[in-house]
Parts: structure tokens; C-alpha cells; sequence
């Protein structure tokens, strides 16, 4: 009603937020085009921005190959958990109306330019990418098809950790979906983690950091303890680069930070070692 | 030291007491009064301890006299010969363990240990283990399958150590390692949660063919003031939380993670340390006659199908 009333000022942001995409990270303005173009990586500082699941699998994926497993299962409510925001129901089904995925985690089958793979790709904005019984279900049973078919297994992790709204239940997914790696592990077949930003607490400490090979995208979170939690046990500030990819690299967690662009081509790689040769 | 809801009992047993001394010295008799009061202790104590809501429960669970992982050692084992160090950094005293003759069984026993004095608790890091302590147990863990002895692990802690050295020596691959590994160990692995079952930081040495749980003894997921400072915005919520997040053994067996209850001395294992570890020792010895007699294949199958049960999507 009153745009009159709007200083030039604000006008032009308006205007800016059409055009530019700003980056988080380090501010430089880019155009939203350029932006979506570079897969969301900032041109300037190499930020990489979070994406869903849908556009992950997009960009690994052989076009026309994707087939969804595990589908049919979603979110479950074992405790009917209610917090000071309502019912975890109801927080569950907005999660779903706005992603439009059934779990915080996509999983199936796909070529990685002609190698077939399984996959599990977990999403952060479905309830922060949380592992809770409907998540570690759809990754247990991805890989055991993975196994059954003696397919590369890799999973793409973007999480916070276990989902609280579940309580005991997703904490016991780490052990579950941990010995599912292990039993891909008895059967010689390959399992891949990518760690994307973030990934920590439950899901650090269980499939993410079990890959045979440990690949993250730059910059990275990737932590057990988050760190106000630490600075807070400790009582001292942490360095910068703490709990980054660059910083799990250095201390000997991650095999290689490898940049969204190059992602695909470098999992074919890997993956012609593990074929019959 | 009394909690808050024991107050009521605490004024029963004052009185109780003071009417014993007079009655030792003077030439007055109050047997009357005193078995009157004994009675009505009885069932006060009855009243309190059947209706403790799961916040109380955690009180009792983080019990300053609870028993701790060298009290269960001390009351059960006849030989205890600790192992030290992970043979990567160092040897971190939130975790324990060694060979051990528990009764009549040689097992590996291992577990999370808090310390009772204030020396003890530094040393031992309140039960916050780091990488290095994982990294022990899964060490003699592996051990344990070398010499085909069961594995019993003692679970107590708040969770794993979250501070800067932790972090730098991946406590999360190290928690990882144990949950891959352990799935996999061809002997049999008996978990009893005895205290506070903390998190990433108690699945991490927790992943058996059975598990037992103390009757005040709690196993979550997060703690109750961590899950209410997060969705609640607000710590003292805590709670609320602990009543949301379903943590009480009860709970829990009913959720299929917990197969046994142990029952403790009515009031909490503190007011009758001897009997609960006793009620502990029994629990133990009777899973490890049944589960000796499974096949070595038999245990890594009944292990993955109790883990991979939990969470099995229902339509």
C-alpha cells in the first residue's frame, strides 16, 4: 500500500535480492544466474551453499537412470512427542508439505556414468537433515539392497544429528545403520561417505565417518559436539577452521575435499578401483 | 544426601533415629512408636517410589552414592586385572576395562567409570570418555573375540567428552568404529546400563545381544536439560523433557531397546548399594549360562536383527 513510502534505499535491495544472489560467506554479489549455474558455489570464495537431495542426486546421477528405493517409508511417532512448539506430528508434516520428500533422507539406485550405485542422500532442510527410525530404516534397507546386488553403497550426509522427537529410537539408528556398513564391509562391497556441510553429532558418529573412502565438499562443518558446546565445556574461543573439512583433512578423518563440480567425476574414479578388474 | 521428593521420608527417618538413642540410654521404652513410625516409613516410602515421575528417576540415576562401575567390580569380581592404553594416544580413565572373573564366568568387562571422590572424578573426567577411551574398549573388545571370552559392558556416563582435543582425535570415528565393530563380534556382549546412559557417548560401548537397564537408571537419547534448552528455549525446562523423551527403563523395554529390567532396592540402588549389585551380578551371569551356548554366527545375526528391529517402519 505504501510503496511510495519506501526509501530509495530499500527499493534497490528489493531490487537486489531479484538479481544478485549475495554470498554468506563473503559477500560478494553475484548474479543468481551465474549462482545457480556454478551449483551454488560462490565464484569469489569458494563457498559452498546447502542444497537439497533432489539436486545432489541431479548432479551425480546418469540422467534417466534414477530409481527411488525405499520410498514408501516416512516418519514414524514412537514417543507422540510434543514440545513447546506443538506436536511433533504436526512439525513432521509440515517438514513433508514444504520438501516434499517423505524422510529426511533420499535413497535409491542410480549409474554414476554407467557404474551403478546405491544411495542414500540425506536433505537438511527435512527437520535439519535429522536421523531419526524412518531415516536409519530407509538407509538400513538401502544398504542391504545394496549388498544384495553387490552395488557400491554411498551416502550423502547433511545433518544435524539424531532427531530428539524420537528419542531413544534414533539414537539406536546409529548402532543399526552402522551395522549394516559393517555387514557391506563382510561382503567386500564398497561404501563411499560424502560429508557435506553439516554434518554432526549422530550422524558424524556413525555411517558418515565409516566410509572406506571419507570424501567431504569444502568447508565443510563436520563435528561430533557442537561447538557452543565445547567453547562452553572448555571456556576458551576456538580456532576459525575448527571442525572444518579443511581441519578433519589435516587431522586425518577424510581421505579428500573434492568441490561440487568435480564430485561426480572424481566418485568414477574411485569407483573403477573397486570393479572387477 | 536426600533429594527433594525424599524430603518427607528423610523427616520420618530423623525422627525414627533420635527416638533409637533415647531409647538406648533412658529408662523410657518407645518400641511402639518406633515400629508405629517404621510402618508409616514403609508406607511413605511405598507412596514416594512407586509414583517418581522420569525427572526424579534422573535424580536417582545421577545419585552422588549410586554405585559406580568399581563398586559392581569390587562386589562381583574376584579378579579384576586391567588393561590400559588404546596403543594410538593414551589411556583415557572415562572408560575402564579388563579381564575379569565375575562370579564364576571370565569375561572382558568394560565400562564407563565417574569416580567417587573429587580426585577420582577429574581423573576420570566425570564419566566422559574421549576418543581414546572408545578405542580402548573396542581394543580389548577385540581381544575378547580373540580369546572367546563374553564381552560386559557397564554403561554410566553423561556422554561422550565434548571438548577440543576430543574433537581433534575424532570422537565421532571413534564412536562410529565401536558401533560398526561391535555389530560384528563373535562372542557374546552383555550391556547394562547402570547409571545414566548418555547419549552417542553410552551406544558407543552399548551395542549387545542383550541389554539390561537398572530400574533408576536412564538412557536418552540427549540429556533432558540438553533437549529442553533446544526445544524449549529454556534449560530449567529439563523436566518436561525427560517426561517427553520417555527415558525411564520402563520406557525403554517397552520400545524394545531394553530386554531386562534389574530391580533396584526400593529408594534407589544408593540406599542399598550391596543389594543392587547383587540383583546386577545375577542378571549378568544368567544371560552369559544362555548366551555361551549360541553359536558364534548366531550372535552377530541375533545382534544386527535386535538393532535393525528398532525403528522398522510399520505402515
Amino acid at each position: 500500500m505504501a510503496w511510495f513510502r519506501k526509501s530509495a534505499r530499500q527499493r534497490h535491495e528489493t531490487l537486489d535480492e531479484d538479481l544478485w544472489t549475495i554470498c554468506p560467506s563473503c559477500k560478494v554479489h553475484t548474479y543468481k544466474q551465474e549462482w545457480q549455474a556454478g551449483l551454488k558455489v560462490c565464484p569469489k570464495c569458494n563457498y559452498h551453499e546447502r542444497i537439497g537431495c533432489m539436486e545432489r542426486r541431479d548432479l551425480l546421477v546418469d540422467s534417466g537412470t534414477w530409481r527411488e528405493y525405499a520410498g514408501h517409508v516416512t516418519t514414524s511417532d514412537p514417543l507422540n512427542f510434543s514440545d513447546a512448539k506443538g506436536p511433533y506430528s504436526e512439525k513432521a508434516a509440515a517438514a513433508k508439505a514444504k520438501t516434499g520428500l517423505s524422510e529426511s533422507v533420499l535413497t535409491g539406485d542410480g549409474k554414476i556414468n554407467g557404474i551403478p550405485v546405491s544411495f542414500a542422500i540425506m536433505d537438511f532442510s527435512f527437520l535439519g537433515g535429522s536421523l531419526s527410525g524412518g531415516a536409519g530404516e530407509k538407509i538400513t534397507l538401502t544398504a542391504e539392497h545394496a549388498g544384495r546386488h553387490r552395488w557400491p553403497f554411498i551416502i550423502i550426509s547433511a545433518s544435524g544429528g539424531a532427531r530428539m522427537h524420537e528419542g531413544i529410537v534414533s539414537l539406536m539408528q546409529m548402532a543399526k545403520t552402522c551395522a549394516a556398513i559393517a555387514r557391506l564391509n563382510e561382503l567386500d562391497v564398497p561404501y563411499i561417505s560424502i560429508l557435506t556441510d553439516p554434518t554432526t553429532g549422530g550422524v558424524s558418529a556413525s555411517f558418515a565417518m565409516m566410509g572406506d573412502i571419507n570424501i567431504a565438499e569444502p568447508r565443510a562443518l563436520i563435528g561430533f559436539a557442537g561447538r557452543r558446546v565445547i567453547e562452553e565445556t572448555i571456556k576458551q574461543k576456538l580456532p576459525d577452521d575448527f571442525q572444518t573439512a579443511e581441519y578433519l583433512l589435516e587431522h586425518g578423518f577424510i581421505d579428500h575435499i573434492v568441490a561440487r563440480k568435480d564430485m561426480k567425476e572424481f566418485l568414477h574414479r574411485v569407483l573403477q578401483y573397486s570393479q572387477k578388474h | 544426601m536426600d533429594l527433594d521428593f525424599e524430603k518427607p521420608l528423610e523427616a520420618i527417618e530423623q525422627r525414627i533415629a533420635e527416638l533409637k538413642a533415647l531409647n538406648n540410654r533412658a529408662d523410657v521404652n518407645f518400641d511402639t512408636e518406633i515400629a508405629a513410625l517404621e510402618r508409616k516409613l514403609q508406607t511413605a516410602s511405598k507412596r514416594v517410589y512407586a509414583k517418581l515421575t522420569p525427572w526424579e528417576t534422573v535424580q536417582i540415576a545421577r545419585h552422588a552414592e549410586r554405585p559406580l562401575l568399581r563398586d559392581y567390580i569390587q562386589g562381583l569380581c574376584s579378579e579384576f586385572i586391567e588393561l590400559h592404553g588404546d596403543r594410538c594416544f593414551g589411556d583415557d580413565q572415562g572408560i575402564i576395562g579388563g579381564f575379569a572373573t565375575l562370579r564364576d564366568q571370565r569375561v572382558m568387562l568394560i565400562g564407563h567409570q565417574k569416580g567417587k571422590t573429587i580426585e577420582e572424578k577429574i581423573k576420570a573426567n566425570f564419566g566422559m570418555a574421549s576418543p581414546d577411551g572408545y578405542r580402548k574398549a573396542m581394543r580389548l573388545m577385540h581381544l575378547a573375540a580373540k580369546y572367546k571370552l563374553p564381552i560386559v559392558s557397564f554403561i554410566d556416563t553423561p556422554g561422550a567428552y565434548p571438548g577440543f582435543e576430543a574433537e581433534a582425535r575424532g570422537q565421532a570415528e571413534a564412536i562410529a568404529r565401536n558401533l560398526t565393530e561391535m555389530s560384528l563380534l563373535p562372542v557374546p556382549v552383555v550391556v547394562i546400563v547402570t547409571g545414566e546412559g548418555g547419549s552417542g557417548g553410552a551406544i558407543g560401548i552399548g551395542v549387545g545381544n542383550v541389554v539390561l537397564m537398572l530400574s533408576n537408571a536412564v538412557y536418552s537419547v540427549i540429556s533432558p536439560e540438553g533437549c529442553a534448552s533446544i526445544l524449549w528455549r529454556d534449560g530449567s525446562k529439563a523436566p518436561l523433557a525427560a517426561s517427553a523423551l520417555k527415558i525411564t527403563a520402563a520406557a525403554l523395554q517397552e520400545q524394545g531397546v531394553i530386554d531386562e529390567i534389574i530391580l533396584e532396592p526400593e529408594g534407589g540402588a544408593h540406599r542399598n548399594p550391596a543389594a543392587a549389585i547383587n540383583a546386577t551380578g545375577d542378571a549378568i551371569v544368567e544371560q552369559l549360562r544362555r548366551l555361551k551356548k549360541i553359536s558364534s554366527k548366531r550372535l552377530i545375526e541375533q545382534r544386527y536383527e535386535k538393532f535393525s528391529k528398532i525403528g522398522r517402519f510399520k505402515k
